[in-house]
């Protein structure tokens, strides 16, 4: 018997800005339940009036973290409740959320690897649960991270990720920078494309099982690419941003 | 653009619409199975192709990209048309 998803009421308990763009909110949970890496929390602001304004952002914090969560929210500048969480809220206050929900883009320690995550933008938020909870489980799953970011600044989780990736039996991590690199940028410097992921996918164990999120065109570009490169369609599942608000 | 293209920038994934589906059915549905009544394609609802701005929501199959669920919310609650989904295996609650 699974528990009915309620509505309840988390309070804000931190916010920490990763890039200019976005913000981790770490909200405390009277009723919290573990989730699955990879599944996300709805989002509910309520006005005055009535109306309401719903949204699902990504959990980036690991199951094993009780009792609260991290949602990484990026700020759109006309969206409604990103704009809501971006510049109104503080610590303390109440947001209403429902979750943990989504049975498809999951990662579990028990579901194996070798992992190969991509992720475009905001689109690193699940995948980072996916590490971190892979840390915490069991390092030794081989896994391989490539990340799409604009700039060397808006990459999303950079010193963890740098962390992460210099441990024993931590992830390749393979960043890409489409806008601008830094000089001595010894990263790939434009969009995922095909002979990215040719390479990526000879430095990475055979058969990967691979989770890719991120704006439509870049998870609809992997998976094409993916699939002519041999990799099973059965072996990728996608969460597509799409311009979120 | 032609509508249910698959290289629509607005398209989705069912996952992102989680929260409606768990309203309309009871349960977490983008795990399950379906199956597409236009090409018969089977395959968990996760797989669908979800558009979500308009006034309802529309999930396509992924393979024929013909419409396998819609619904929309009114004043009093939603209302679901699933003619497009030959079947749903529709979890115990």
């Amino acid at each position: 018997m699974v528990e009915p998803l309620v509505w309840q009421i988390g309070t804000l308990r931190a916010r920490h800005e990763e890039t200019p763009r976005v913000t981790t909110f770490t909200l405390s949970l009277p009723a919290w339940r573990p989730h699955r890496a990879g599944q996300h929390y709805d989002v509910r602001l309520t006005a005055e009036d009535g109306y309401q304004a719903q949204r699902s952002y990504s959990i980036a914090s690991p199951p094993s973290r009780s009792g609260e969560i991290d949602l990484g929210i990026e700020r759109i500048d006309d969206g409604e409740v990103s704009a809501y969480f971006h510049q109104v809220l503080v610590e303390g206050d109440l947001v209403e959320v429902r979750g943990p929900i989504g049975g498809y883009f999951v990662w579990e320690p028990a579901d194996g690897g070798p992992l190969l995550l991509i992720g475009g933008g905001s689109g690193v938020v699940p995948l980072m649960a996916m590490l971190r909870e892979r840390a915490t489980a069991n390092g030794g799953i081989p896994t391989t991270l490539l990340n799409s970011s604009r700039t060397i600044d808006e990459v999303i989780y950079r010193q963890e990720l740098d962390v992460l990736a210099s441990s024993a039996d931590g992830p390749h991590v393979v960043q890409t920078l489409t806008r601008e690199q830094p000089s001595g940028w010894t990263g790939y410097g434009r969009r995922i494309d095909e002979p990215m992921l040719a390479e990526v996918l000879a430095g990475s164990h055979a058969d990967p099982l691979v989770y890719i999120c991120g704006p439509t065109l870049l998870v609809e570009a992997a998976a094409t690419a993916l699939t002519n490169l041999g990799v099973a369609p059965a072996r990728i599942r996608t969460e597509r941003f799409g311009p979120t608000t | 653009m032609m509508v249910g293209s698959m290289d629509d920038p607005l398209m989705l994934d069912a996952n992102a619409v989680a929260g409606d589906l768990y309203d309309l059915f009871g349960v977490e549905l983008t795990a399950v199975l379906h199956q597409c009544a236009s090409c018969g394609n089977r395959a968990a609802v996760g797989t669908l192709r979800a558009w979500t701005r308009g006034p309802g929501t529309v999930l396509r199959c992924s393979v024929c990209s013909d419409v396998v669920l819609r619904w929309s919310r009114t004043s009093s609650g939603m209302v679901l048309d699933l003619r497009g989904a030959a079947l749903i295996e529709v979890p115990r609650a």
